[in-house]
């Protein structure tokens, strides 16, 4: 365990007096969803330990480059977890990198996501300082909720250096069925499952057949299993390969889309193929059409979309913002980060 | 710009009915339930289209004027307290739900809707929409975004910032924006989750869709007595090891007890120094599997007694003495006035006891009724409005309970909001930097400053004076300020 925000805040202060931006990085893992920028980077991986952790309390207090891996396996030795399965794409994945990516696992519709169990963060703004927001209770609604803002922003707001988060118990039992359907008979299923009091954890469509993961009280869980049917999977090998894009449907070099919609939209008509997660709520789309034909039908369906892998070099990836949420955007960047010292240009190229 | 003036800029803008400028149409809203606090606003008025509101913050962006929206004023921490010099903005007209989205379950509203009447509205398809503040019958839900709200059961199904997907707000500009959608997320900076708890000091919410839940199948609940505060406090934790999240999770101590027990007559043994209510809800499986644990849990827990509710009738007399703890506490006394700290749980019995001495010291009785599942402690002090000083008296005990809690670990508030009441707790918890970073953000999206000025966040000048500012990192606060 090493607490190295000292060092980190001086290189941020000598990055403001040089005007020298910095590219923030974790494990590196994640690093497919940034563009290539000058500037130097500044590993936070040194930066690990876990701070804090009372079991009963459901909070978990960690450095920002503690290994998403050390983590959940302090948490497992206590029976709990983090309730949002964050994808690692990698063993060397941090919990800093997770938070500033701001994603989440197929369960997500049913427990919640990365933002909803951040309860608190330390940070250092563009200015160097460091800063508390936030902290280690459930409910605060002291001060704005600046915590939940770091959640996704790609690390454009600031450094994280410490996050506080709300865990959960691992639940008593899984299980892991799948049925086979057609593509609108298995968006149709996905809706009625989910308004239903069943103990699920996973939706997904994979073309050929619903995926129900299970998980709760074993009582609920057996009776669910009973009461849906279908095929019995000993282990949970779909739902890790899904969450870890390892899953055959993300092999080859077309773009892969990450489109997320209201889970009761219909099957998105654009060329390619597709794989629903968030029991409709995420389309993973693999397809060459073009950004803006994306855009557009994203929007159209109430959503966005985000280009989520690539082998071309493009700076256009997110769905674009209105005139009005831009200038939102510019100004809290600015208000954050006044000398635009922070991976500039990855969350959108303006800034 | 003077009164009139004004008044004959709002015309142009809104029916001469929706513009009250007496001060017998205007007194219903000098108050939000934060009553201590009482102030008449130049002007309150009553739209009832965006447009209008889009005008409204125009006008009032140009003349620098400041800007207070209410929805039912049940906020309990004066966010809604009208501002002398400026317009409230009174949203009771936008009380219409828009669109019920089965599919999707997902219900789309206007900021004046009462929660509950959300999950009534949708009862019918077993839905329904999870944050239930204790005012839930009357408050809106924009004032449940404003404040962040919470409610008995927010262990388990979470904040309104974790229960709503999209807003509409108006800028102080005037402009119209969308924040979050209609997916589980959206582009760019999760500007939802600032928004919310934002308490209108960073735009005015015109519109909400919120998520909805499936209905639990069945809820049971669990009453246990115990002789030692320091015992609930422990069998609370060991529910929470044992694997069960309680759908809710509720203690109260021995002056609460007896008040409730006093008013409503639920069954709480008297001779108790501490009640601990556990909910379990879900499916009908789940819910027989996690009492049976919660059961194995309390035998060995020390209690003087517990009992699963056997019936509908006692499940609800169990709860009824504890949601009528606020009201029988005011029997005790003709004054109390309610707290609202968090504190990690572990320090529970320590707090109390701590509580209690500084009840002592202020010579003033305290109730402590208890979110035990997430830490969050509502003490109401007992105090006499009509006998001088007495509420000075009561604030100053608050103001120390509250500190107790930010040194405990925890926070000046878990879901009333900062509003005007502990604006100077603020600067207990945090330090410069961060409120200077709080104003930076409220400039980003309200450069003028003129909607919910004075609430929320203390000028630094403020917490100077106090002389209250948190030292950080060795550094003495505000090194650029005078003192004297």
């Amino acid at each position: 365990m090493a607490d190295i925000s000292k060092t980190i805040q001086q290189q941020i202060l000598t990055a403001v007096e040089t005007q020298q931006p910095v590219n923030l990085r974790g494990g590196n893992t994640k690093s497919f969803l940034y563009h290539a920028k000058p500037g130097e980077t500044l590993s936070l991986q040194a930066h690990q330990g876990i701070v804090n952790y009372q079991p009963t309390e459901l909070v978990v207090t960690a450095y920002a480059g503690t290994k998403l891996n050390d983590l959940q396996s302090t948490l497992a030795e206590h029976n709990q977890r983090l309730p949002f399965d964050p994808p690692h794409f990698g063993d060397d994945a941090t919990l800093g990198g997770a938070i500033a990516t701001g994603l989440s696992g197929s369960i997500r519709p049913f427990t919640g996501s990365a933002r909803d169990y951040v309860l608190g963060c330390r940070i250092i703004n563009g200015k160097g300082q460091i800063m508390q927001f936030g902290g280690q209770v459930m409910k605060n609604v002291a001060g704005y909720d600046v915590s939940r803002l770091m959640v996704g922003a790609m690390g454009s707001l600031g450094v994280l250096l410490e996050i506080s988060l709300k865990v959960l118990p691992i639940p008593a039992s899984e299980c892991y069925l799948s049925q086979s359907r057609d593509t609108q008979d298995a968006l149709r299923m996905m809706q009625t499952l989910a308004a239903q009091n069943l103990p699920l954890s996973g939706l997904a469509y994979d073309g050929k057949a619903v995926h129900i993961r299970l998980a709760g009280a074993e009582a609920a869980v057996r009776a669910a299993r009973q009461k849906l049917g279908g095929e019995h999977h000993k282990a949970d090998v779909f739902w890790t390969l899904v969450n870890e894009q390892q899953h055959r449907f993300f092999d080859g070099e077309i773009p892969l889309w990450r489109v997320s919609v209201p889970p009761a939209t219909v099957n998105l008509p654009i060329s390619g193929k597709q794989l629903v997660d968030w029991a409709g709520g995420l389309r993973w789309v693999k397809t060459d059409e073009s950004a803006e034909k994306i855009f557009t039908l994203a929007a159209r369906h109430h959503g966005h979309a985000q280009l989520f892998r690539t082998a071309k070099l493009t700076e256009i990836r997110r769905q674009p913002l209105n005139s009005g949420l831009k200038r939102l955007h510019q100004q809290l960047k600015q208000s954050f980060d006044p000398h635009g010292i922070f991976n500039r240009g990855q969350l959108y190229p303006e800034f | 710009m003077k009164k009139m003036q004004l008044i004959a800029a709002l015309q142009a803008i809104l029916p001469e009915s929706a513009i009250l400028s007496s001060k017998e149409s205007q007194k219903p809203f000098e108050c939000d339930g934060l009553s201590a606090y009482r102030q008449l606003p130049l002007l309150t008025v009553l739209p009832d289209t965006i447009e209008q509101i889009q005008a409204i913050c125009k006008l009032c962006n140009q003349q620098q004027i400041p800007l207070v929206a209410r929805g039912a004023g049940t906020g309990l921490s004066g966010g809604a307290l009208p501002h002398e010099e400026g317009i409230l903005l009174n949203l009771a007209k936008f009380n219409q739900i828009l669109s019920i989205d089965i599919p999707n379950r997902s219900v789309r509203v206007q900021p004046g809707v009462r929660n509950l009447a959300i999950s009534e509205a949708v009862a019918q398809y077993g839905l329904y929409y999870a944050p239930d503040p204790s005012s839930q019958i009357a408050c809106t839900i924009g004032g449940n975004v404003a404040e962040n709200s919470g409610g008995v059961h927010c262990l388990k199904y979470g904040l309104t910032v974790h229960n709503i997907l999209e807003l509409k707000v108006v800028m102080a500009d005037g402009e119209l924006l969308t924040i979050g959608s209609q997916a589980y997320d959206s582009a760019g900076f999760d500007l939802l989750a600032l928004m919310t708890g934002s308490e209108g000091l960073l735009g005015i919410i015109v519109e909400v869709t919120v998520k909805l839940l499936p209905k639990p199948e069945r809820t049971q609940v669990i009453l246990a007595a115990f002789d030692d505060v320091a015992k609930a406090g422990r069998a609370v934790a060991d529910i929470i090891a044992a694997g069960i999240i309680p759908a809710g999770l509720e203690m109260m101590d021995k002056l609460a007890i007896q008040a409730a027990e006093a008013f409503v007559h639920a069954g709480y043994p008297l001779e108790a120094e501490a009640i601990l209510l556990c909910e379990i809800d879900g499916n009908n499986e789940e819910v027989s599997e996690h009492i049976m644990k919660v059961h194995h849990v309390l035998e060995n827990s020390d209690p003087i007694s517990f009992a699963t509710a056997e019936s509908e009738q006692q499940r609800n007399l169990f709860w009824a003495g504890r949601k009528a703890a606020f009201p029988a506490v005011g029997r005790l006394s003709p004054d109390y006035y309610c707290m609202d700290g968090t504190i990690p749980k572990q320090h529970l019995a320590a707090v109390l006891q701590e509580i209690q001495r500084l009840s002592r010291h202020h010579e003033l009785a305290v109730a402590n009724v208890f979110h035990a599942g997430d830490g969050n402690l509502h003490p109401l002090i007992l105090y006499d409005a009509n006998n001088a000083g007495e509420l000075v008296k009561a604030e100053h005990f608050g103001a120390d309970i509250l500190k107790l809690c930010v040194q405990a670990g925890g926070s000046i508030t878990g879901e009333h909001g900062v509003g005007i009441e502990k604006i100077d707790q603020m600067c207990n918890q945090f330090a410069t930097d961060e409120l200077a970073q709080f104003h930076s953000v409220k400039a980003a999206f309200d450069p003028q400053g003129i909607l919910n000025p004075g609430k929320a966040v203390p000028t630094l000048h403020r917490c100077a004076e106090l002389g209250a500012m948190h030292v950080h990192h060795g550094e003495l606060p505000h090194p650029e300020l005078e003192r004297f």
